[in-house]
């Protein structure tokens, strides 16, 4: 089972900028997270600093009892075992074939022959769709295929905490729809917790347990899904509607005037409520997730604490599936 | 400003002190020590011999001239070869590391901290000093001995071939004023500098590759200041020891 992880009061700057302050949120133990936020909102940096790459001023990351802000070196090293992380463009090493690349992890940290480090690399080729190019150096493949080589590599170690760092850009929509199924179906095999940084709304729809947005300096929200997928705040109303009109500007946010200027013309608002689309299932053939159950008993107990449209989302979402076990055997999976 | 200098100067000594531990730290990455002194070895040999050539002959003639003003003649062979083992010798070694080995070690350290490569590698839990920066400063450490051995004797042969052929001198003389003036430890001190030099260039190239600024551009900016930095940090160091060495190391031939 994955591991939780809990921020605390994070907070980060560049010298006199800024980026986020306060952040606080628990990323539950198994279950699929995203965090939204338009672009230049500090996502990559609040996943740099999950995995301790970066160092926020205050605040903590709690993983297994190590803060990844200020435990030692050699702590912090030894925890970051237990992650995968898929960076932006890959990040793969130029001088090695992508084989190399993905068998960097188990060379360097496990003392396995290289006859089983061979299976367990082609058997992570193969799940990303690279069988074939694993003798290609990174400059030699397209964006696309580095990306899902970056990830293949994440996996290599079989992580308890997968971070992916916007997945989908570069890659057409009928690949970020294999790569959705992708990490579903990876939730569903090794039960990792993990969190996607991405302004993808389809994923944003489709994949996670649960959702957050960055926007001004400051997590807007986190929560179920539901939570945010029904809210009525004009930050995420407009991001999830991919909208001009609202706080969101092209250079980030936008001031006073504009904003009131935009109020006057009294936008032609389509304020139909937003449907909430089911989520993603693990393919046919793979074992059901076992964060839902698990998930479902959570969101179950804070129930009365969410906004009333949110709960009746999740009503609605759970009385399609009423009938499935809350114990881990369901034999259809529940639609989240 | 001085703040500015002064914190990049703590870094550095910072990175020097963690590179010295992690020495002694297992899993030691042989292989890539293999490559990097290879590589090191393969781009200093041949200039280094054609640098130490004219070099050893410029002091041989520089000191022969002097020396026949003033009657010394017979001196030439041992104090053209002090000046080349003691003082041209490490620093012929140095400039041909630093310039060399050192950017090459600077750039493909920057080009894979602007890819992101070394960020990758602390996330899986490798430290790039580990990996990547010791077996490169021993590499240099171990390439600038053996290279300042190679140095002498060739600079040493240069001076004696144009002392010999070109200034009349007599070989038993330049060799008999050799033995008179030269000591073992003027060899000791002088792969002690090259020892010295070469860690000073590999941890300065290191210093400055993983930290470029901003793009390829910034890597390019890198290497420059990690050659102009290496040369001024090892004429001030050379200077030093060799002010060091002259105070408690007492003269053969007094």
């Amino acid at each position: 089972m994955g591991i939780e992880v809990v921020v605390e009061g994070l907070t980060k700057s560049f010298g006199r900028q800024s980026i986020w302050r306060d952040v606080t949120l628990t990323l539950p133990a198994g279950e699929v997270s995203v965090m939204l936020g338009p672009s230049g909102t500090g996502k990559t940096v609040f996943l740099k600093s999950l995995i301790g790459l970066l160092k926020p001023e205050q605040g903590r990351v709690l993983i297994n009892g190590v803060d990844m802000v200020n435990s030692p070196e050699r702590d912090i090293y030894e925890t970051r075992k237990l992650f995968g992380l898929m960076f932006q463009d890959g990040a793969l090493f130029g001088s090695m074939s992508l084989f190399d690349n993905i068998a960097f992890p188990l060379r360097e940290h496990t003392r396995k022959k290289e006859s089983e480090i061979r299976r367990i690399v082609m058997e992570r080729i193969e799940i990303v769709g690279l069988l074939g190019a694993e003798g290609k150096l990174p400059g030699e493949i397209s964006g696309g295929m580095r990306k899902r080589a970056g990830l293949a590599r994440a996996l290599v170690l079989d992580p308890q905490i997968v971070l992916c760092d916007e997945p989908d850009s570069g890659l057409d929509p009928v690949r970020t729809a294999y790569l959705s199924q992708l990490l579903i179906d990876l939730n569903a095999q090794i039960d990792a917790t993990m969190l996607i940084v991405t302004h993808n709304l389809d994923i944003a729809a489709t994949v996670p347990d649960n959702m957050g947005m960055l926007f001004r300096r400051e997590l807007v929200t986190f929560g179920p899904r539901e939570v945010l997928l029904t809210s009525e705040e004009p930050v995420v109303a407009q991001f999830l509607g991919g909208r001009r009109e609202g706080p969101i500007g092209m250079s980030e946010e936008k001031d006073a005037a504009t904003l009131a200027a935009e109020a006057g013309t009294a936008v032609a608002d389509d304020a139909r409520p937003r449907r909430i689309v089911p989520q993603l299932e693990p393919s046919p053939g793979l074992p059901p997730r076992r964060a839902v159950a698990r998930r479902r008993e959570r969101v179950m107990g804070m129930l009365d604490r969410l906004p009333p449209a949110a709960r009746s989302a999740i009503r609605e979402t759970y009385a399609h599936s009423a009938q499935a076990p809350t114990l881990p055997m369901p034999a259809t999976g529940s639609g989240a | 400003m001085i703040t500015g200098a002064l914190r990049q100067t703590g870094r550095l000594f910072a990175l020097a002190a963690e590179v010295s531990r992690a020495f002694f730290r297992r899993p030691f990455q042989f292989r890539e020590f293999v490559e990097q002194f290879w590589f090191i070895a393969g781009v200093t040999i041949l200039p280094a011999a054609l640098v130490s050539i004219p070099f050893g002959a410029v002091i041989a003639l520089q000191v022969g001239s002097l020396t026949q003003q003033l009657g010394a003649q017979s001196f030439t062979g041992g104090a053209s070869v002090l000046a080349v083992v003691q003082q041209a010798s490490p620093l012929i070694v140095a400039l041909l590391i630093a310039g060399a080995g050192g950017s090459a070690i600077c750039a493909d350290l920057g080009s894979r901290r602007i890819r992101e490569e070394l960020d990758a590698m602390e996330v899986m839990g490798v430290s790039p000093v580990q990996r990547l920066v010791v077996p490169r400063v021993l590499a240099t450490m171990g390439v600038a001995v053996l290279l300042n051995g190679l140095v002498s004797v060739v600079g040493t042969l240069g001076g004696f071939f144009f002392n010999v052929v070109l200034q009349g001198g007599t070989p038993g003389a330049y060799l008999s004023s050799f033995s008179a003036l030269a000591q073992l430890s003027d060899l000791y001190v002088s792969e002690l500098k090259a020892l010295v030099f070469g860690f000073i260039a590999g941890i300065v190239a290191a210093y400055r590759g993983l930290n470029p600024r901003g793009g390829p551009k910034g890597v390019g900016d890198a290497v420059n200041q990690s050659v102009v930095i290496t040369f001024l940090l090892l004429f001030f160091v050379n200077m030093v020891m060799t002010a060091v060495y002259l105070q408690i190391v007492p003269p053969k031939g007094g």
